[in-house]
């Protein structure tokens, strides 16, 4: 087996030295008759080759984003990502390692995340920001949670334009603790009177914005309400990229900010591994789930970084932690920081302005589509389109002519009557000739 | 997996450098700065068109402020991330012996295959007409966990092995709920060499913690669960092979006497590799048990994630498990994405999408390449190369348990350091001056300054060796009392030496800000 160095040579002298006569000696404590006599029933060892064609012909049977005009967005989006990202992060010794716990030999690990730590901060306009969660939407219920910690109260107002699964992750959460969720009913319009539902026992508001039928949302009113209740603003983003056109949350007085960072520097992978954004307010600090990277110096006075304020930890605090988060998204982040450092403020900014024009220039081509019509006064670069049939008939329609056309709402939220509404993203990765295939396709199926 | 609990957490001794460079740099080990102070904010290592003119639809919300990223060209970019890379120590460089963190050979046709079209650039809610294949992979890779486990039922969703740990706990507490036990079963017993997790994971969604006490012979008694079992108990948490190294000999009487009592046996799975092929938790009378595909199943750490924690779930528990999960359609594979279409009682759902994707390809070509002769072989190499080093170092260091077979980690104390004046800690920044990366120290907490050794199956004979000799080399220098600076002061040769941890927590840097003008700075 090409990944085991022992020789049966090696393992008779190794357990000579021992001093056990068969290797099942060492399993002595397993008991008799649950040690398995033979090898489980599953094919035999197979070489690379082999390996590889197993897996390239299931590979084949998806249609990839690249290879169609591609409109998916909803929570997870297509971007080019420069191939110098995906170079580096398979470096050794950054894919090899481990949790940062020797920091003497962890520095590499330990400087990128400090500078990932400061390049979210920026983005979002906080103060802090931890060093990556699971993703977007366990990032979420976790904000909740810290919520919960700072104003001990127990009750949360999901807005109505936040992500249906990201609602669905923090009402199981709070389900099984025990805490009250408000979860506002589906507001395509973004026009959703959330200010009513700020009273003195509201623990936190949670809004999205865009939202998830990608309405720009304003944020300062929000906030201005919830701190004059003693409740919390949690800010939520699943396109990063727009932070590079819109007023930060951090400038609109939220309190904390949790978003979904795939979109920078990482692959759609079929909604996995992505990087969770988490910032706050610095006050906060010490109720903050996951990693935190900090500055300090090492004994011959030289500038190093460790993990820091693990008090707050689970392997220290155990049953009183803040959270059972133990693993961040080390290698997207590191993703996310590269292409970031490529970026830079003009490069992102600039990826910004491309994605919002691309889809102001879809969402006017597609005002020519009779039996679609465009939603939204506001996007950033996607949109609720309403059709004249139902968007799950149409988008499967689409898909047998090769293009993907963005998804359902009927998706998301099976049994809330929008069956015929499709969100539609558009970002840099779209050419002319991409959006004119789809209008085409549209007044075809329509 | 480590505790800084009782460790020290100040700088160590100064040393010197006798022959200082103009640029602070000692020849390969370059000295990188931070790139907000090499990057410029007009700057930009990607090229992109401006887009003609436009008017923006934002409602008036554009962004008017500076963000203050710097960017960087991409040769500056790459020079960057390859000198930060060169201060790391993967499992590429060397021996990487971190107990119950299980960092084996990451092979690289499983990076490959990860980033195949098909499995990387397909979207999550794609029609799933146009991602068949997608969702066979999981249906293959469920296969595999079902087998490997004995057990009929596994969720996928599950970002980490802590995240796991929610899920199948999570599942326990639906079942006891459907069972109309909500109100009066909410005790969760945890041994006390349990994973800081486990405890973590529990009162997280409202249990409360009794740990269950450790023995001298480091295993969990079923006695001593009998006396803590009531009706008020939901479940045990139990790592098994456990964090001593050791696989629990009463596992299924413990699991009997649970059920007897209607609790439920959740089991911590970061050491199943050990017993991969040997025996199945299904046959234990576990009722969930997550699986790290980045410990067992070889799918890169990546300093510190992504991981991926799927759950095994028993019959009772398994129509519990949350969406989304795939099932065998009229036209292919489905995938149930929401409670309302499942058959069965999802408990909720754990995260947007579907999982580890990239994990999942991972694993299933680590399975696939191994099979299930090199999986058994795997797992006996593994305690076979644990038990090696415990034969090699055995005279030398103390082991808590008493000098038995070991699981695929072998656990010391610092009972033979007493006295030395050298710590735990020390030793472990000694062992970085050797070219090694440490062992996993002052975990578990039942034994005082410990230091668990976890070589893995990838590490040959010859390594074990000059691994081993160089153990003892330390050793032997620490107890003799003669050498106490080259441990008390170590690490001398790493790109920093020992940081001061006590600092960084105290005033907390937690970003770069730029340093203030000369004029503020001399207030």
């Amino acid at each position: 087996m090409r990944y085991l160095p022992l020789s049966d040579t090696d393992r008779g002298e190794m357990l000579a030295r021992v001093g056990v006569k068969s290797v099942d000696d060492l399993f002595a404590d397993i008991p008799k008759d649950k040690l398995l006599k033979a090898p489980v029933d599953l094919p035999r060892r197979k070489g690379e080759l082999e390996v590889e064609r197993v897996l390239s012909r299931m590979s084949s049977k998806n249609i990839a984003a690249s290879s169609a005009p591609f409109f998916v967005g909803a929570g997870s989006y297509k971007h080019h990502v420069p191939a110098t990202v995906d170079h580096l992060i398979q470096r050794s010794e950054f894919l090899t390692s481990y949790t940062p716990y020797q920091p003497e030999i962890a520095q590499g690990t330990l400087q990128y995340l400090f500078e990932f730590q400061t390049q979210v901060a920026a983005l979002t306009g906080m103060e802090v920001a931890n060093a990556s969660m699971y993703d977007g939407s366990t990032g979420t219920g976790e904000a909740v949670l810290m919520a919960h910690r700072v104003t001990k109260r127990r009750k949360a107002v999901l807005s109505g334009g936040l992500h249906p699964h990201y609602v669905d992750v923090v009402q199981t959460l709070s389900k099984m603790a025990s805490d009250e969720v408000v979860a506002l009913k589906a507001d395509v319009a973004g026009t959703e009177d959330i200010l009513s539902q700020i009273d003195d026992s509201v623990s936190c508001v949670v809004v999205q914005s865009p939202d998830v039928f990608g309405n720009v949302r304003d944020l300062k009113p929000i906030a201005e309400k919830a701190h004059k209740h003693g409740a919390l603003l949690i800010a939520v983003f699943t396109e990063v990229v727009s932070l590079g056109l819109l007023q930060s949350p951090g400038s609109q007085d939220a309190d904390i900010v949790v978003g979904e960072g795939q979109s920078i520097g990482n692959a759609l992978n079929f909604g996995g591994p992505y990087v969770g954004l988490f910032a706050a307010k610095s006050k906060y600090i010490r109720q903050m789930p996951g990693r935190l990277c900090g500055e300090t110096v090492d004994a011959d006075g030289n500038r190093g970084f460790v993990l820091t304020l693990s008090t707050r930890e689970q392997h220290i605090r155990r049953d009183k932690a803040t959270s059972n988060i133990c693993t961040n998204s080390g290698l997207c982040c590191l993703a996310f920081t590269i292409h970031m450092s490529l970026l830079g403020e003009t490069g992102v900014k600039r990826l910004a302005r491309v994605n919002h024009a691309n889809a102001i220039k879809l969402a006017d081509a597609l005002a020519g589509v009779k039996g679609a019509e465009v939603l939204n006064k506001t996007f950033f670069n996607e949109f609720t389109v309403k059709l004249a049939k139902p968007a799950a008939e149409v988008v499967e329609r689409l898909a047998e002519k090769g293009i993907l056309a963005g998804v359902p709402v009927s998706r998301l939220l099976p049994k809330a009557g929008l069956d015929n509404l499709l969100v539609i993203a558009s970002t840099e990765v779209n050419t002319d000739e991409d959006r004119a295939a789809l209008v085409a396709a549209l007044k075809e199926v329509l | 997996m480590l505790n800084r609990q009782g460790r020290p957490t100040a700088a160590g001794e100064a040393g010197t450098n006798e022959h200082p460079t103009f640029t602070g740099n000692k020849a390969l080990a370059q000295v990188e700065p931070l790139i907000f102070e090499i990057g410029r904010l007009d700057v930009t290592g990607v090229d992109l068109d401006e887009p003609a003119a436009f008017t923006p639809r934002l409602g008036g919300q554009e962004r008017k402020d500076a963000i203050n990223l710097p960017g960087l060209s991409e040769p500056e970019a790459m020079r960057h991330y390859v000198r930060l890379s060169q201060m790391n120590y993967g499992i590429d460089t060397g021996l990487f012996p971190l107990g119950s963190c299980t960092m084996k050979h990451n092979a690289r046709l499983n990076e490959r295959m990860a980033r195949l079209p098909g499995f990387s650039d397909v979207h999550p809610l794609q029609p799933v007409s146009t991602v068949q294949g997608a969702l066979e992979l999981m249906k293959e890779l469920a296969h595999y966990l079902m087998t490997l486990t004995g057990t009929k039922a596994v969720s996928l969703s599950p970002k980490a092995g802590a995240h796991g740990e929610l899920c199948g706990m999570m599942a326990i507490k639906a079942a006891i709920e459907a069972k109309g036990e909500g109100k009066t079963r909410n005790v969760v017993l945890v041994p006390e060499s349990a994973h800081g997790t486990n405890p973590a994971t529990a009162a997280l969604i409202g249990f409360v913690v009794k740990p269950v006490p450790a023995r001298d012979d480091g295993w969990v008694h079923v006695d001593d669960v009998k006396k803590l079992l009531g009706p008020d108990v939901a479940a045990i948490m139990l790592t098994n092979p456990n964090t001593c190294g050791l696989f629990e000999p009463q596992v299924v009487e413990i699991a009997k006497a649970l059920h007897d009592a209607g609790a439920y046996f959740y089991c911590d799975g970061a050491n199943f590799n050990a017993i991969v092929g040997k025996a199945r938790p299904g046959d234990l009378g576990i009722d969930a048990m997550h699986i790290n595909l980045h410990k067992t199943f070889s799918t890169p750490h990546g300093g510190g994630g992504p991981g991926a924690g799927p759950v095994v779930l028993s019959d009772r528990l398994a129509p519990f498990a949350p969406v989304p999960f795939v099932r065998e359609g009229k036209k292919g594979l489905e995938l149930v994405e929401h409670e309302s279409d499942a058959a069965e009682k999802p408990f909720g759902r754990m995260t947007a999408f579907h999982g580890q994707m990239g994990m999942y390809v991972r694993a299933l070509a680590y399975m696939l390449s191994h099979g299930a002769d090199g999986m058994k072989q795997a797992s006996e190499d593994a305690v076979l190369n644990a038990n090696y080093i415990r034969a090699g170092l055995s005279d030398l260091l103390s082991l808590p348990f008493g000098d038995k077979p070991c699981m695929h980690e072998v656990l010391f104390d610092d009972a033979w350091l007493k006295d030395s004046g050298v710590t735990t800690l020390d030793f472990a920044k000694a062992m970085i001056d050797e070219g090694y990366h440490p062992m996993t120290m002052y975990f578990p907490l039942v034994v005082h300054g410990a230091m668990l050794i976890e070589p893995t199956e990838s590490e040959s004979k010859s390594s074990l060796d000059l691994f081993i000799a160089t153990l003892r080399d330390l050793a032997m220098a620490a107890t003799s009392g003669n050498d106490k600076s080259r441990f008390t002061g170590a690490p001398y040769h790493s790109p920093r030496r020992r940081l001061d941890e006590t600092r960084a927590a105290r005033s907390p840097v937690l970003k770069w800000t730029p340093p203030a003008p000369i004029a503020e700075a001399a207030e």
